[in-house]
């Protein structure tokens, strides 16, 4: 037999996570044709603070580790020709493959949880930021790489100081395309028990209330990363105007 | 378990879901009714397919004509970035979730759903690609005679039919990956499989997204073959 303190600990664990913290159920939360219950909402907003905390976290790491991965990549393919094909397909079956199917292919190997969640958005992420830094590098014109060899740089030196920032604009747009779409796919980790604003989402999925909160927190983080990360590509090309697309 | 010697643990769980797609098994929690087996998936594969085509004709049909039209008359590329922007932010949970609260659950709606995640890349691809066709090449078009239309239709969309089946893809992708927890608003897809775990098992599970993520890449190879062959021979030479 458990004890009652026991059983009260599971309860605040588990279950009446969504019930309203005054005894009884707030009149706007039980009428079901009401849009957005504006009192649920104040008293229960504080409930969201962890779950967009590891929402970010999510994004955060699947992101940078993307990037990590993508750019060593595009470096490699961009002396190397003959690679750029071959990256191109692998990388383009990650991207192809839903992020949902991609958490379960996983979970014999790396079983449920967050690293499951963030290999998958991970994944997902390379061929955006492969192809827009490879057409960022391609894009540079021939004559300035010339004229920074005629002044005696050598390979190594044209890639760090001529070609990537002239392709920063294009590398950086990646990432934005990239990291924006982690933010709204972050919400399926929930399937692989990675957390995030899912986990709200899935808990009350039938609460518009809570599907409004949960959702529009999601999309206002991916505008705000959308609007970071064009305000860092303007501040780090300054000899150019902000590049759409 | 008890053999001579036990397959990898991956491996058992592979077999296991191969088993799962073509052989029926017996649930534990459905009362002895079997599930899974070739007939179940090709079933739930049929009925993603279904909606993931419904979904982008919709998207099509809204998108295309404003994208091409906006495209054309160089005008609204606010709106036309903005809303590629907007589009790529919606979270799929939470708008799946959402329709089916507050509309209903249902093929309809769920098709209009998933239609709001593939109207804003084949929008936004379509205005860029016809945007950015070489005025030239449009003025000599126009100087031949040719219509508005037929400027748009003979000159402009050739040459943008890269860029365009970029955005058609990028929705096809976004439409079948999102059809997968379609179940949620009450239509079975291959999603069921992945989503209903107590009922199909670790096997099924598995099964699901082994079909799925197939499911998307056939239909990605597809698209690609398609834009292969409506690609104009001299755009084929520019590229890569």
């Amino acid at each position: 037999m458990a004890s009652p303190a026991l059983l009260a600990a599971v309860g605040e664990v588990g279950g009446d996570f969504f019930k309203p913290r005054t005894s009884d159920t707030l009149p706007c939360q039980a009428d079901t044709s009401k849009l957005f219950c504006f009192d649920w909402a104040r008293e229960n907003i504080d409930r969201y603070g962890t779950p967009t905390v590891q929402h970010l976290e999510l994004v955060l790491f699947s992101v940078l580790i993307g990037f990590a991965i993508a750019f060593a990549l595009s470096l490699l393919a961009h002396r190397r020709v003959w690679l750029r094909p071959p990256l191109l397909v692998a990388t383009g079956v990650l991207y192809t493959i839903p992020s949902i199917a991609f958490f379960f292919l996983l979970l014999p190997i790396t079983g449920r949880g967050r690293d499951t969640a963030i290999i998958a958005l991970s994944a997902y992420t390379l061929q955006i930021i492969y192809r827009n830094t490879i057409t960022g590098l391609a894009n540079v014109p021939a004559a300035v790489k010339d004229a920074a060899r005629g002044m005696g740089l050598t390979d190594r030196q044209i890639l760090w100081r001529v070609e990537l920032p002239l392709a920063t604009p294009e590398i950086v747009a990646g990432l934005q395309i990239a990291t924006v779409s982690t933010v709204a796919i972050a919400t399926l980790a929930v399937f692989a028990g990675g957390g995030g604003l899912g986990t709200l989402i899935k808990t009350d999925i039938t609460f518009k209330t809570n599907l409004i909160l949960a959702g529009g927190i999601a999309f206002l983080m991916a505008i705000a990363f959308g609007l970071l990360l064009s305000w860092i590509q303007r501040r780090l090309t300054p000899w150019r105007r902000a590049v759409t697309e | 378990m008890i053999g001579a010697l036990p397959p990898h643990p991956v491996l058992a769980s592979i077999g296991g879901a191969i088993e799962f797609i073509f052989t029926p098994q017996t649930s534990n929690v459905t009362g002895g009714k079997e599930v899974g087996g070739i007939d179940q998936v090709v079933e739930l594969t049929l009925n993603q397919l279904e909606l993931t085509v419904l979904a982008l004709a919709l998207s099509l049909v809204v998108a295309l004509p404003v994208g091409l039209y906006l495209g054309h008359r160089g005008t609204g590329q606010l709106f036309a970035i903005a809303i590629g922007n907007a589009g790529r932010a919606v979270p799929e949970l939470a708008l799946i979730a959402f329709i089916a609260a507050a509309i209903g659950v249902g093929v309809l709606n769920l098709t209009i759903a998933l239609a709001v995640l593939g109207v804003p890349p084949i929008l936004t691809n379509a205005f860029v690609g016809i945007h950015q066709v070489d005025r030239a090449t449009v003025d000599a078009a126009r100087g031949m005679g040719m219509t508005e239309f037929e400027i748009l239709r003979r000159v402009e969309v050739p040459l943008a039919i890269p860029t365009i089946f970029t955005g058609i893809r990028g929705a096809t992708i976004a439409i079948v990956a999102t059809a997968t927890i379609a179940p949620l608003a009450g239509v079975l897809t291959l999603g069921d499989f992945i989503i209903n775990q107590n009922v199909y098992g670790d096997d099924g599970v598995l099964a699901g997204a082994i079909v799925v993520a197939l499911l998307a890449l056939t239909l990605e190879f597809a698209l690609a073959g398609i834009q292969r062959l409506l690609t104009p021979e001299g755009l084929m030479l520019k590229t890569t």
